[in-house]
């Protein structure tokens, strides 16, 4: 049933060796990827381009500037002279935010108690607008509880109700913590599809394909012994990918690495299945590459990698447990992130595991040993 | 012994009907010629032989065994040397050899001595060591020869073996054809060349992926098509060569004519006599006449079987 296996494995061990460069771009493109994306992809808010128009001058004035950058979303790059200043500098993209402290804000803190402070904010980044509102909004609050406090003394000063979030896992809410583990899995599905995909429609191209294929090599043969250094070089990335998560973006593993990178094999088994059928379809690279896309996308979008998967709807969600990805993913938070055991994970760990045999025996069936 | 047996075999691409009905025997030892035009479906019918495709309908034995039940029991038999050189360019000549060596389950000295004698064969010796890749058009026909041979095939299906190849390189090659068939291997051999379709022991034409005739080259040279009851082929000598042929095509005895080669082709009315031809032609001012009967070549035989069925088409 395999026969051949070795024959072809080592013939490939050769080819793959005879390309140096070809194989620096496998090993070396990922983590490439990983460093520009990972540094890329950060939805961390902090020193927002800031510019200040104060007409005032006096301390109250100075007093709520600080109490903005000392939050450190903001950071005051400018100090504009106009309103129409103000406004422009927002317009040039040059600042993402205007603070406008009135002339009379101090006079109006004294009479009357109350004074406003307009804040300008590019909506343009909604991510950052928003973190903007809620800042904002939590300075004017604590700068109008401190005067609140110093003019009518509490003994105790306490807040009725206090709400106070607790992070259990990613205490800093860094989003590198976040999007790390799932920027991994989606680079090992990338690397991993499109390289077998290719190995094998690169031979149907050459007419390679069409000598083995008279040989009384097994389908089975043919394809594990092409697959298994792809599953290696594969495996080395995935190792190389987790020691750039832990040293450079400094994400501590809380669970048991060797679960991870057993789960990380069943993930990449599960590639290589897919890029198998990809190839048992292709006739060409063109045609292979577009078919590897048509899998990717859905891997980088309905996994949960960019978006929780919660907020999807139905349908989308549906798609998203086809995707191999999407357990991985999971597995690879549970385990990273919140030190998750093969008690939490199994689930996604069987769903991967029956995947991958799904795969690699549909792709085993499908590849006849005819050519048309 | 058949070798090779063919029964309707057929083969469509969607629309496109690649091969007829095609129905041939091959015998062991046999050196069997295909022939045909660009696109008849030569390719088709050694890929269908060879299980790399399926055929539509009929079906075909190779060494007594069904392509359609077994076609992995025939895989150990064949060897095959496909149009288009298809070994690893990326792999040492030695490397191919050993890789396809070892598939067929040779392993260890006997994959060593085996390699080592086909390279010998074929002229490769010294050779090990180069990339595929890099070996000029002849050495890598060679070289996939050297493939298709290397597991002791009992029948070989060779695709164009000697295209694009220098006359003496061609000669070699088929010198080792002849020595692969006296020690009872079974060739199967397309080709465009009519000098190589006169060496086969058999030849067969296929056109519009029908098989127009099928035999050794003597029996199709008497067919009675070929040679129609109340006509004779002569050979003729002139200069200028052109204006000949131009003055005999509308001769009255003539029934066909062409150029080959130096001279002209002629079938023509037994009545028309050497002497006949030479006075019409001198008239006109034709020098240097001579006139010959002759046998009609292979090359007549497909040109007129051809246009017979051109004929019958429409
Ligand atoms: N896989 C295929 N799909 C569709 N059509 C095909 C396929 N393979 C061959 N054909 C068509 O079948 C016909 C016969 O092709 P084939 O390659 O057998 O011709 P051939 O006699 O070998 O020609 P040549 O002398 O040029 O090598 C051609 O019209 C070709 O376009
Ligand atoms: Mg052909």
């Amino acid at each position: 049933m395999f026969r051949g296996i070795f024959s072809v494995l080592y013939k490939e061990t050769i080819q793959i060796r005879r390309d140096p460069f070809t194989l620096f771009l496998i090993l070396a493109l990922p983590l490439f990827q990983l460093l520009m994306f990972g540094y890329a992809i950060n939805t961390n808010v902090r020193n927002i381009r800031t510019a200040v128009y104060n007409l005032d001058h006096r301390r109250a004035s100075r007093e709520i500037i600080d109490a903005f950058t000392n939050t450190e979303y903001f950071q005051i790059v400018r100090w504009a002279q106009s309103d129409q200043e103000l406004n422009d500098l927002i317009v040039a993209g040059e600042v993402k935010i205007g603070i406008k402290i009135p002339a009379d804000y101090t006079d109006n803190l004294l009479k009357w108690g109350r004074a406003t402070v307009l804040v300008l904010i590019d909506g343009s980044d909604s991510s950052i607008a928003s973190q903007a509102v809620a800042v904002s909004n939590s300075v004017g609050l604590s700068q109008s509880l401190r005067r609140l406090l110093e003019q009518h003394p509490v003994p105790e000063p306490a807040l009725a109700v206090e709400v106070r979030p607790k992070m259990l896992f990613n205490p800093d809410m860094r989003s590198a913590n976040f999007m790390v583990p799932g920027l991994i899995a989606i680079i090992l599905q990338i690397i991993t599809t499109f390289l077998t995909a290719f190995s094998i429609v690169r031979e149907r191209e050459r007419g390679t394909l069409e000598q083995l294929l008279v040989t009384p090599v097994r389908p089975a043969g043919l394809m594990l012994g092409k697959l298994a250094p792809y599953c290696v070089i594969a495996f080395l990335e995935t190792c190389g990918v987790l020691v750039v998560m832990r040293w450079i973006f400094d994400v501590p593993i809380q669970g048991n690495l060797l679960l991870l990178l057993a789960v990380a094999v069943l993930f990449l088994l599960t590639a290589l299945g897919i890029g198998l059928l990809i190839s048992t379809r292709a006739q060409n690279q063109v045609q292979a590459m577009q078919m590897a896309y048509f899998v990717i996308l859905p891997s980088i979008l309905l996994s949960g990698f960019v978006f929780p998967r919660e907020s999807m709807p139905a349908v989308m969600q549906w798609v998203g447990y086809l995707i191999p990805a999407s357990y991985f993913i999971e597995v690879m938070r549970g385990i990273v992130l919140r030190g998750a055991g093969w008690l939490e994970l199994w689930e996604n760990i069987a769903a991967l595991a029956l995947m991958g045999f799904l795969f690699l025996t549909v792709s085993a069936l499908r590849f006849r040993k005819t050519l048309g | 012994m058949t070798a090779i047996l063919l029964q309707e075999l057929t083969k469509r691409f969607g629309t496109l009907t690649a091969v007829n009905s095609v129905s041939l025997e091959v015998n062991e030892g046999e050196i069997y010629g295909f022939l045909g035009p660009n696109g008849s479906g030569k390719s088709t019918v050694i890929k269908l032989l060879c299980g790399l495709l399926e055929p539509t309908s009929g079906t075909a034995w190779i060494a007594g065994k069904n392509v359609r039940q077994d076609p992995e029991a025939i895989r150990e038999q064949i060897g095959y040397m496909s149009q288009r050189f298809s070994l690893y360019e990326d792999l040492t000549v030695e490397e191919n050899l050993h890789f396809f060596g070892s598939i067929y389950g040779l392993s260890g000295r006997l994959l060593q001595n085996r390699s080592r004698e086909v390279m010998q064969l074929l002229d490769l010796s010294g050779r090990g060591r180069q990339l595929a890749g890099t070996l000029s058009g002849g050495l890598k026909q060679r070289l996939a020869l050297a493939g298709a041979i290397l597991h002791q095939p009992r029948i070989m299906f060779l695709d164009e073996p000697t295209a694009g190849i220098d006359p003496v390189a061609r000669r070699e090659l088929w010198d080792l054809f002849f020595h692969f068939s006296s020690q009872g291997i079974t060739l199967f051999v397309t080709t465009h060349y009519m000098d190589e379709a006169e060496r086969c022991t058999s030849v067969g034409y296929i056109y519009l992926s029908q098989l127009i005739a099928t035999g050794e080259p003597e029996g199709l040279k008497k067919l009675p098509e070929v040679n129609p009851s109340g006509t004779r082929r002569l050979e003729i000598n002139c200069h200028p060569i052109t204006q000949a042929l131009r003055i005999l095509r509308t001769a009255p005895y003539v029934r066909d004519a062409t150029i080959f080669g130096q001279a002209i082709h002629l079938l023509a009315d037994a009545s028309a006599s050497e002497s006949d031809i030479e006075r019409d032609l001198q008239i006109q001012g034709v020098t240097s006449i001579l006139v010959r009967p002759i046998e009609p070549s292979l090359e007549d035989v497909f040109v007129l079987l051809t246009r017979r069925q051109e004929a019958a088409r429409v």
